[in-house]
């Protein structure tokens, strides 16, 4: 990739850097003056968007690399290797981009390191928190034969291939932890949560959506990265992997209906309330149309049909991450909240950061390459 | 005291605020600059500056207005959710019944504000380093052999402090003999599986139209640990599962290269 003849800075290059320059300053303002001076939080509202978004919505869409490694070094997916580097790279980076919009959003954010030694085992967000640096640690490991390639140390590259298996299940083992462990994390809200979605079983469904969402992105990512590095579409490792949809998506709407029937909650999805109304949303959008429309054959042959099929998959994880963890949380009635343009901002300037990296990492490393 | 209690009656209760002011005197809570909203009720909600606060609701009964008063704070549960899911384990559960809050390795993650089913916990939303606020039980002066600050402010008797079966039986004995005043729900009693604040409130008033949450009598870490407790085998179940999927595939890949070998051969 590196003898690409294409300028580095494009127009897309120029809107991500302005982003991340303009989000500095804000960051700056709440490293003096507090939360409650960039943020629209409050005491009725601890959590906002930077949770909604950056972590719930950010853990489940790097879901894709631990997703990709099990179909390929586990179960033997080899048309979908192509898809596993890539995938990897959107994994770290995601987590990383989680840890730094902690890095704003905790509150005494130098202190995330007493988790190590500061233990709670009773606590899923410890559970989550441990299983975060450990799995960045794994991806870290996964991704660097990429790197070892680049700079030709075969002797050190030999071993990581050897013990990669290894990582790989680590990998796996700890993404089921905690993809499960963040819906654990919304089960102490009982009474808090909407009963639509409060549920004992909410961490499988968790894992189950977090599967979803990981498929869809990296369809959505490899589309994108296809198209800016103008190389031919990974159509047929796409539609390998897009095969799985079905299967994961029909498996959470039967786990999910099946759960409201035994739990006497049917009614709740059409009494016509804002929660109904949302759920039904959620479900079209992320679940229904996606399962029929991905067992077309013909879009499974089709890159940018996939692509638009990723997108209804995507839409319907974050509306639900974003219920779950705000919309549908029970407030006092006198508080209400929506993020102040410098939340965003943050948000925003974060994000673009991993694109960047993304961009640069790709273009220099032999991630979207085949195989070496 | 070990396991104590607080029983708050609200019919005692006329609004007066000493408990408001006795507990920022005794924590040095600064007062707070507050706007008039057409109610007595000053400051309007809890905040990292002020950690019990008494609520003026108004009523109509028979054709009169008439206030209720309500004494909010940390409810201080016997299986507090907060302590359950802190991930540091900043926040602890006393044997004097405190929950009581530990700055020295809180990261700020405000989880518990959203765990709490009472809405308590405050944050220090203007600090560049903030902490979580909230009643502290006077844990320092229980320490002392005091009683807390609130009760002892209190001219009406309407915060009574001392062992939680003492303050149960107490409520309880109240309610029996006056039925025509109390309430017959002893708030606190069971809800989220007890709590070590206590509420007692006139016959012809329901807990929630005074904020008190409908809450069942389920821990709330219950829930949690219900799907925690299964960490341990999931971390054995789909580590060996994985590895067995391996085995599997390597040995159908190794399968195949031999036939395509034996065919090759052939």
């Amino acid at each position: 990739m590196t003898h690409n003849q294409d300028k580095i800075i494009g127009t897309g290059s120029i809107i991500l850097i302005s982003l991340m320059i303009l989000s500095l300053p804000v960051a700056a303002y709440r490293y003096i003056n507090g939360l409650g001076a960039i943020s629209n939080l409050s005491d009725a509202y601890p959590w906002g968007f930077w949770i909604s978004f950056d972590l719930f919505c950010g853990v489940a869409l790097a879901s894709g690399a631990f997703v990709v490694a099990a179909a390929v070094e586990i179960f033997g997916g080899k048309t979908m290797k192509p898809l596993l580097r890539p995938a990897i790279l959107t994994g770290f980076l995601g987590y990383i981009l989680v840890g730094t919009a902690l890095m704003v959003d905790l509150g005494q954010y130098h202190r995330i390191w007493y988790l190590t030694w500061s233990w709670n085992l009773h606590s899923p967000l410890f559970e989550v928190g441990w299983c975060v640096m450990l799995y960045l640690t794994v991806l870290a490991l996964e991704f660097a034969p990429v790197v070892l390639e680049k700079f030709k140390l075969e002797v050190p590259l030999k071993i990581f291939k050897r013990v990669s298996i290894v990582f790989i299940i680590a990998g796996i083992t700890l993404s089921t932890m905690h993809q499960s462990s963040l819906g654990t994390m919304l089960l102490i809200i009982q009474g808090k949560l909407h009963p639509l979605w409060h549920t004992q079983i909410l961490p499988i469904l968790f894992l189950n959506t977090a599967i979803a969402a990981g498929i869809a992105m990296v369809i959505f990512e490899s589309t994108l990265t296809m198209k800016i590095f103008k190389r031919p579409a990974e159509t047929r490792a796409q539609g390998t992997l897009a095969k799985g949809l079905p299967w994961v998506l029909g498996i959470y709407f039967i786990i999910r209906i099946v759960d409201l029937t035994i739990q006497g909650r049917v009614g709740m999805m059409f009494d016509g309330s804002r929660e109904s109304i949302w759920f039904i949303i959620e479900m079209l959008i992320g679940t229904i149309i996606p399962f029929f429309y991905f067992l077309n054959k013909s879009v499974l042959k089709s890159t940018p049909a996939m692509f638009i099929g990723s997108l209804f998959v995507l839409a319907g994880l974050v509306f639900n991450r974003f219920i779950v963890s705000w919309f549908g949380i029970l407030v006092p009635e006198t508080a209400s909240y929506s993020p102040h343009i410098m939340e965003i901002m943050i948000s925003a300037g974060i994000v673009s950061g991993g694109i960047m990296a993304f961009y640069l990492i790709s273009r220099f490393f032999p991630v979207i390459s085949e195989e070496h | 005291m070990k396991n104590s209690s607080f029983l708050i009656d609200l019919t005692k209760c006329t609004g007066c605020r000493s408990c408001q002011v006795a507990c920022k005197q005794w924590n040095e809570l600064p007062a707070e600059r507050t706007v008039n909203t057409g109610s007595y009720q000053n400051p309007l909600l809890l905040s990292s500056q002020t950690w019990t606060l008494i609520k003026f609701d108004e009523f109509e009964k028979q054709g009169k207005m008439h206030w209720l008063f309500t004494k909010i704070g940390c409810m201080h549960c016997e299986q507090p959710a907060c302590v359950s899911i802190c991930p540091v384990g900043a926040l602890q559960k006393t044997e004097s019944g405190a929950v009581i809050y530990n700055k020295n390795v809180c990261i700020g993650c405000r989880y518990c504000m959203i765990a709490c089913p009472f809405h308590i916990p405050t944050f220090e939303w203007k600090k560049a380093f903030p902490f979580i606020k909230k009643c502290t039980f006077c844990f320092d002066r229980l320490a002392e052999g005091q009683k807390p600050a609130c009760v002892c402010a209190c001219p009406t008797g309407a915060i009574t402090f001392g062992t939680r079966n003492d303050m149960i039986n107490k409520a309880h004995g109240l309610i029996n003999k006056r039925s025509n005043t109390y309430n017959p729900h002893l708030y606190g009693e069971k809800e989220v599986g007890g709590t070590a604040v206590m509420v007692l409130a006139p016959r012809d008033v329901a807990f929630s139209d005074l904020g008190f949450p409908k809450l069942s009598e389920r821990p709330l870490p219950t829930w949690t640990w219900n799907a925690l407790k299964f960490v341990p085998s999931q971390i054995v179940l789909v580590s060996a599962a994985m590895a067995f999927f391996y085995w599997l595939t390597k040995r159908k890949m190794k399968k195949k290269d031999a036939d395509k070998e034996v065919q090759h051969d052939a």
